[in-house]
């Protein structure tokens, strides 16, 4: 009997059925596929296709872009600053972080209205916050030096020692540190979100075992935090890699590059060379690609997904 | 009998000792917390103050001026400030319409339903999360450049829309999952319909997800920098959102600081407040599937 269930009639139910979560599914998708996927066949297309600086194109250009780009002499420096903004960035908010959220943890009266001073930096426009920090350091008048004045550190106000975005070493510093601040809200609650799901049964098992305080941190406290800390850093890796305003904002990654990731590189060449931009991009998605694909493995681990 | 009253009453003053001892740590930790929330605050007070700096003390090499002045603030809606506000509003509104229209039913029926292709849906929706424009920012701009859809605002509806999608499918799916599929069952049995108990039963119960879909993109959109940028720099300066407007007081010789921190300063402030309402959830949300 069942062996003739795929008379026509069965099969156009089998469709039916199939084809019933298109109304439901189907616009999220579609927004999706255009939006968000369709661009990067777009870009790759782009990074083989000779783009002229009016916008036209003038047909194929094999791997020219590509050479282009690994011919820029620049290049090599925005690697290693690209590698560096990162890495210190993160590795520095995750550790600060951290003590934030224990910090945070702690019962003390108005810890609600403390803990939701920490969300500013990330509700307020990361282009916004960039402004406020090239004004406070302004040589002549800005807030930052005005304190560094009175402290001594800064010996006199307009002074070359005074102008931190003018030099590409102590400006990379300096918006290293606005990248910090504007990533530690996100980062301290997530983490705080990790310490709330520790039952303290289980430090009071630790500290029957005769633990000491930090000991009990180290062994018990941060292997039950791994997987907050895992997301947390995955998000924050792909977050700042990704950030444009604040080097956009604070010196527009110049003078030249001196000052420029890959981020900022790709949008100041956009300007006049499409196609070798293109190509920055399309290197800068495959690393993007490869951080999400390490960040669907940590959360589907565990039977994650529904 | 003595001996037993003195060793409970030193037993009582240990634990008086503990206890304020435990008290005073508690108390330097609590001025720390508040000192670095006053910290994270700093920066958006110190633009207050920019914005507040009478003309003759913009510059002046002090922490606070000797008076303030809210000219700026008045001033700001003759140089076309209220359009830009107006963009702002509109593509930070059509973003958010867009995205629950989408969202909710998408969520919904994930929820609720088991069926092929489900599975590949919730990866392609997770993985989407972690794409952001930045890195694909010329595709974006090719592909509209040969699909013109005609205004500025509409492009940058689609694409704030197209690319916060992700987060408020997964964050309602998680939603709508915890709501037990008996409430509408029993709602049916009652006589609604299969669309009315989903509107009367399962999507008020749902509203604290909806809220929190709802505020973080409308904030999203609204900080959008990059992409509005790119789309609307040569553009009417009416046509660009306040992002990209408030660059416009950068001259290539000096720089407007009163005005652009005036207008800085009104487009901060509400997205802070409206993301306080929703503080709490937003970090399960973006973390959900791994951190339960």
């Amino acid at each position: 009997m069942t062996a003739v269930a795929t008379t026509p009639k069965r099969r156009l139910a089998g469709v039916k059925q199939a084809l019933r979560p298109l109304p439901w599914i189907g616009p999220a998708v579609a927004l999706i596929v255009a939006i968000v996927l369709w661009p990067v066949v777009v870009m790759v297309k782009t990074s083989f296709t000779n783009i002229a600086s009016d916008g036209f194109s003038t047909g194929g250009a094999g791997w020219k872009n590509y050479h282009s780009l690994l011919q820029e002499p620049a290049l090599g420096g925005v690697v290693v600053r690209t590698l560096l903004w990162v890495a210190l960035v993160v590795g520095v908010t995750m550790v600060i972080a951290l003590a934030l959220a224990q910090l945070f943890n702690t019962r003390f009266p108005g810890r609600r209205i403390a803990r939701s001073a920490l969300i500013a930096p990330w509700a307020a426009s990361v282009m916004v916050t960039a402004l406020v920090f090239r004004w406070a350091l302004d040589p002549n008048s800005g807030a930052i030096n005005v304190v560094l004045h009175a402290f001594g550190i800064v010996h006199q106000m307009g002074s070359h020692q005074a102008d931190w975005l003018g030099s590409p070493g102590t400006a990379m510093i300096c918006m290293m540190g606005v990248a910090v601040f504007v990533s530690l809200p996100f980062s301290t609650y997530a983490l705080l979100a990790g310490l709330q799901g520790i039952p303290d049964e289980v430090h009071e098992a630790a500290r029957v075992d005769g633990a000491g305080r930090w000991r009990s941190y180290l062994s018990v406290t941060l292997p039950l935090l791994r997987p907050s800390l895992l997301v947390a850093t995955l998000i924050n890796i792909i977050n700042v890699f990704n950030s444009f305003p604040i080097i956009w904002e604070m010196t527009r990654g110049g003078p030249g590059y001196s000052t420029s990731t890959s981020t900022t590189m790709m949008f100041i060449l956009k300007q006049s060379w499409v196609g070798e931009s293109a190509a920055l991009s399309v290197a800068n998605f495959v690393l993007v690609v490869i951080i999400a694909l390490a960040f669907l493995r940590v959360t589907t681990k565990d039977g994650g997904l529904g | 009998m003595s001996v037993t009253t003195a060793s409970l009453s030193e037993a009582r003053l240990r634990r008086q000792r503990t206890r304020r001892r435990i008290s005073s740590t508690k108390l330097m930790l609590s001025v720390l917390a508040y000192g670095i929330a006053v910290l994270f605050i700093l920066p958006y007070l110190e633009m207050a103050v920019a914005a507040l700096r009478p003309a003759s003390q913009l510059l002046a090499p002090n922490l606070l001026p000797s008076s303030l002045d809210f000219h700026n603030f008045t001033s700001i809606w003759s140089t076309g400030f209220g359009g830009n506000l107006v963009t702002s509003l509109l593509i930070a509104g059509g973003a958010t319409v867009l995205v629950l229209a989408v969202a909710i039913p998408a969520a919904f029926y994930s929820a609720r339903h088991r069926f092929r292709g489900r599975g590949v849906f919730l990866v392609l929706v997770l993985a989407t999360q972690m794409f952001q424009p930045a890195s694909m920012l010329v595709g974006i701009q090719r592909e509209f450049l040969n699909f013109n859809v005609g205004s500025s605002t509409l492009e940058l509806i689609l694409i704030n829309a197209g690319f916060n999608l992700a987060f408020a499918v997964w964050i309602l799916n998680a939603y709508f999952a915890s709501i037990p599929v008996e409430l509408e069952e029993a709602a049916m049995l009652d006589g609604c319909s299969r669309l009315s108990a989903l509107g009367r039963i399962t999507l008020p119960l749902a509203a604290p997800g909806i809220v929190t879909a709802l505020i973080f993109t409308f904030i999203a959109a609204w900080n959008e920098f990059m992409v509005a940028l790119t789309f609307t720099l040569g553009q009417s300066s009416g046509r660009q959102p306040l992002t990209v407007a408030v660059n416009n007081y950068i001259g290539q010789y000096s720089i407007d600081w009163g005005h652009l921190f005036a207008g800085a300063l009104i487009a901060t402030v509400p997205v802070i407040i409206l993301f306080a309402l929703i503080e709490g959830r937003v970090v399960g949300g973006l973390t959900a599937g791994s951190v339960k």
